[in-house]
């Protein structure tokens, strides 16, 4: 089963384990990212294109399956408004064999960073809004892919 | 040429607009030639297109370059480079 999504409500880790590992799967691996918190950031903005986001993740997770023996493949992103703390993005890959679950839970979270139009914008405690840049190293994880 | 242009992140922050319908000169007939059409054309296009290197568009969905044709293009989208993950 494979599932790509954007979604703009809370995303909840164990429903999503629950849905994903019904298959009982040799081996699963998974990532989960959440928004930071601690450096007074109040908001985390993800902003996407109604199109394009949604087809930039289904495109990214059939890579995975081309490129490695997977059983099952999760991949949800969250967009919109959300709060330190809560998950903005969720991959889940099983596969027979370890390592060919966590190589494409790794590689798709590298491509992520870098292919799928998405936007962070942070806002602060003290009323600084800004939108994150591009990090050099995140295009170096990305192409190490290629 | 009409063409809908629709903007995202702070692109879109700083037109002001979420998008619009443009008729465009005959002259600009690629991606790259788009943007400094909008930078040349008012302060605002100005402030958001200066750094052409920090704008990246797709044409009608997909993902493209500089100098990509506009020719049957139905939608340019315009924005700076992904930060999601």
């Amino acid at each position: 089963m494979i599932r790509a999504l954007v979604r703009s409500e809370i995303i909840d880790v164990a429903a999503e384990l629950r849905l994903h590992d019904a298959g009982g799967y040799g081996a699963s691996a998974s990532f989960v990212g959440r928004v930071r918190g601690g450096d007074g950031l109040t908001e985390l903005y993800l902003d996407h294109h109604p199109a394009m986001t949604g087809a930039g993740l289904v495109d990214l997770a059939n890579k995975a399956v081309d490129r490695w023996q997977l059983s099952a493949l999760t991949l949800i992103h969250r967009v919109g408004a959300m709060v330190p703390g809560e998950t903005i993005v969720l991959v889940l890959a099983s596969s027979p064999h370890r390592a060919e679950a966590l190589a494409a839970c790794e590689f798709l979270i590298d491509r992520l960073k870098t292919d799928v139009m998405l936007w962070k914008r942070e806002t602060f405690a003290d009323g600084r809004v800004q939108w994150v840049e591009r990090r050099a190293g995140d295009h170096a994880r990305a192409e190490r892919w290629d | 040429m009409a063409l809908n242009i629709a903007y995202f992140a702070w692109v879109r922050e700083r037109m002001g607009i979420p998008g619009e319908t443009v008729e465009l000169p005959a002259s600009v007939t690629d991606v790259g030639a788009l943007v400094a059409w909008l930078a040349a054309r008012d302060e605002r296009g100005g402030r958001t297109f200066a750094e052409a290197h920090r704008i990246r568009a797709a044409v009608d969905g997909v993902m493209t370059r500089p100098g990509a044709p506009l020719a049957g293009a139905r939608e340019v989208a315009l924005f700076p480079p992904v930060t999601g993950g």
